[in-house]
C-alpha cells in the first residue's frame, strides 16, 4: 500500500530568522505557536484540526506539554525520527504522511525550533563535555576531531584524491547558492560572492573554507500535512508527497564519526541507498526532478549528494557544478534556489522543504519555470538521514 | 606541551574496554569476525557483514597508510586553541583490511600530510594512563 501522492503539504509557517542565540530566551512553545498560526492561516485549517506531532533531532517539546500549551484538543499520533542535527527533517514529514495514510491521524504538524545558548553551538558539538562522556567519541575526540565540518572535510578530501575534484568546485556551490540568496529578500547573507572571495577565505578544516560552512541560526517552523483528499478543499495548491525515504545503508552506519565506510561509500554523502529507494517508491528518476534542495551544512556535501541522487556519476560532481551548474537559470540543475543553509538561513532543513513548496506553488524568488517535481534532502550525517520527493 | 593534551581522556565502557586495555599494554588489536573473517572498528558486538557475534582480537604490526585527512585550522573548542593548525588522519592497515583508525601524525609539519603516506605506529601517552595509538611518517 504505497503512500505515493496520498498526502500533501498544505501549510508552512516559519519563525523569523534569528542570529544564533537571539531567540534563546523565547520559549520554544511560543515560537512553535507563532509558526503554527502562520501555517494554519495560509492553509485554511483550524487549530482543532491538528491531531498529530512529528519532530526530529532529539526534540525536547514533548506532546504532553505541547498539546495543552497550544490548545490542541486531542493527539492521535506522535513520533520522532532518531538522530541529531538535520538528518530527520524529511523523515519527519514522511512519518506524518505514513501516519495519515494509515489512518492514525488526520492533520499532522511537523515542527522543529532551534535555539542555541552561546556555549553550546552545533559547530562544536562533538567536542562538548556531554558528548565526550560517550565511549565512542574516544575514537575521535582525543585526536582533535570535534566538529562536523572536520569529519565531512575528510570525506571530501578523499573525493578530491580519487576523482580530481577541486577546491574551485566548492566555490561554485557557495557562489551559486549566494546568487540565489541575493534574490531572496528574506535571506540573511545577500552580498554577492565570487570564486576569488571564496578561495581567499580562511581555512576551517582543509579543504573546507569559511564560505563552505553554513550559518548557525535560531528559529524554526511548522509544516502541516494532511490527506490528499482533504488537501484539495484547502486554501493552497497541494504539494503532494510522492515518496519519503528514511534510514541509510549499514555500510554507512556511523560512518561520519567512525570514518569506516567502504571506499566508494566513504567518498559520498551516504545517501545512495535513500536515493534508490526514493526513486523506486515515487516511480521517477533524476531526469524527472525539476529543482533540488540539498541540505547544505557544507558546500562539498552538495556535490556528493548530486552524485548520490544520480544527477551524474560518482566522481563527476565537480564538473557538474562548474560554470554556474547549479544556478536557477542556465545551469545543469537548479539547486538551493532559496540560498540554502549556506546563505539564506540555517533552520535544520525546514527551509529546504519550505522552498520546495514555494517552487511547486510557483512562488519562489528564483522560480524554476514549470517546476513539477522537487527533491529535498535532509542532512548527511550518521544513519538515519532522509529525503523526500514532492510534486505539485 | 603534549599534542592535544586538553582532550586526552578516555571513557571506556563494556563495549570498548578491551580495546583500551590492549592499548594500555601497547598492543593495537582489532576485532576480527569469527563468522566471516571481516575486521571491524570501533568495537561492536556484531559483524556488519554477516551478523556473527563470534569475535577474536587480532594484533596488527603497526604499519599503516593515510586513507584521508584534514588539517584543522579553526579551533572549534577552547581545548585546541593552542594546537591549530593540526592534521588529523584516517589510517588503514594492510593486515587489518576494513579498519579505519582516526589518529594524528607526530613530528610533522601540518602541510606535509598527504593521502597514501606510509606511517608507523607509535604509542603516545599525552596524559597519565591515556595511551593513544599515534603515528610517525616512515
Ligand atoms: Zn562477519
Amino acid at each position: 500500500m504505497s503512500m505515493k501522492d496520498k498526502c500533501a503539504i498544505v501549510g508552512v509557517g516559519l519563525t523569523p530568522y534569528g542570529k544564533r542565540g537571539e531567540f534563546f530566551e523565547i520559549p520554544q512553545s511560543d515560537q512553535i505557536r507563532g509558526a503554527l498560526n502562520i501555517a494554519l492561516e495560509e492553509s485554511g485549517l483550524e487549530l482543532q484540526d491538528v491531531d498529530g506531532f512529528c519532530s526530529y533531532s532529539v526534540d525536547s517539546n514533548d506532546p504532553g506539554m505541547l498539546a495543552p500549551s497550544l490548545g490542541i484538543p486531542n493527539v492521535n499520533f506522535s513520533n520522532m525520527v532518531f538522530g541529531g542535527g538535520g538528518g530527520g527533517t524529511c523523515g519527519a514529514v514522511a512519518n506524518a504522511a505514513a501516519a495519515i495514510h494509515a489512518g492514525l491521524a488526520e492533520v499532522v504538524m511537523v515542527f522543529k525550533i532551534i535555539t542555541q545558548p552561546a556555549h553550546a553551538r552545533f559547530g562544536a558539538s562533538y567536542g562538548s563535555k556531554q558528548i565526550a562522556a560517550n565511549p565512542y567519541s574516544d575514537f575521535h575526540r582525543p585526536f582533535g576531531l570535534v566538529s562536523p565540518v572536520q569529519f565531512m572535510a575528510m570525506l571530501f578530501q578523499r573525493h578530491m584524491h580519487r576523482f580530481g575534484t577541486k577546491p574551485e568546485h566548492l566555490a561554485e556551490v557557495a557562489v551559486a547558492t549566494r546568487t540565489h540568496a541575493s534574490r531572496n529578500p528574506k535571506a540573511l547573507k545577500r552580498e554577492r560572492l565570487t570564486i576569488e572571495d571564496h578561495q581567499q577565505s580562511r581555512l576551517i578544516a582543509d579543504p573546507f573554507r569559511l564560505f563552505d560552512c553554513c550559518q548557525e541560526n535560531d528559529g524554526g517552523g511548522v509544516i502541516l500535512v494532511t490527506s490528499a483528499e482533504r488537501a484539495r478543499d484547502l486554501e493552497q495548491k497541494p504539494v503532494y508527497i510522492m515518496a519519503g525515504a528514511q534510514g541509510g545503508s549499514s555500510q554507512w552506519g556511523h560512518g561520519l564519526t567512525m570514518q569506516n565506510q567502504p571506499d566508494d561509500v566513504y567518498a559520498s554523502a551516504g545517501h545512495k541507498h535513500l536515493a534508490e529507494r526514493l526513486y523506486r517508491m515515487a516511480g521517477v528518476g533524476p531526469d524527472d526532478v525539476d529543482v533540488a534542495l540539498f541540505y547544505d551544512h557544507f558546500s562539498g556535501l552538495v556535490i556528493l549528494q548530486i552524485e548520490d541522487y544520480g544527477f551524474c556519476k560518482q566522481g563527476e560532481g565537480g564538473p557538474f557544478v562548474e560554470d554556474g551548474g547549479l544556478l536557477w537559470k542556465g545551469g545543469r540543475m537548479p539547486v538551493n534556489t532559496h540560498g540554502g543553509n549556506l546563505s539564506e538561513v540555517y533552520l535544520l532543513g525546514l527551509t529546504h522543504i519550505a522552498e520546495a513548496v514555494r517552487q511547486l506553488r510557483g512562488e519562489s524568488s528564483s522560480q524554476v519555470d514549470g517546476a513539477e517535481i522537487a527533491l529535498v534532502t535532509a542532512g548527511p550525517s550518521n544513519l538515519p538521514t532522509s529525503s523526500l520527493l514532492l510534486r505539485r | 606541551m603534549a599534542l592535544l593534551e586538553g582532550l586526552a581522556s578516555i571513557h571506556p565502557d563494556i563495549h570498548t574496554r578491551e580495546y583500551w586495555e590492549y592499548c594500555g599494554k601497547k598492543e593495537l588489536r582489532f576485532q576480527k569476525c569469527g563468522g566471516c573473517g571481516a575486521f571491524r572498528f570501533p568495537p561492536l558486538t556484531g559483524c556488519r557483514e554477516c551478523g556473527s557475534t563470534d569475535v577474536s582480537w587480532v594484533a596488527v604490526a603497526g604499519r599503516g597508510r593515510v586513507f584521508s585527512y584534514t588539517v584543522v585550522h579553526h579551533p572549534a573548542i577552547p581545548e585546541v586553541r593552542e594546537h591549530v593548525p593540526y592534521p588529523v588522519v584516517v589510517v588503514e592497515f594492510d593486515d587489518a583490511p576494513g579498519v579505519r583508525l582516526i589518529s594524528n601524525v607526530l613530528d610533522i609539519s601540518y602541510d606535509e600530510v598527504e593521502i597514501g603516506m606510509e606511517l608507523d605506529l607509535v604509542w603516545d601517552e599525552p596524559s597519565p594512563g591515556v595511551v593513544l595509538p599515534r603515528f610517525k611518517k616512515v
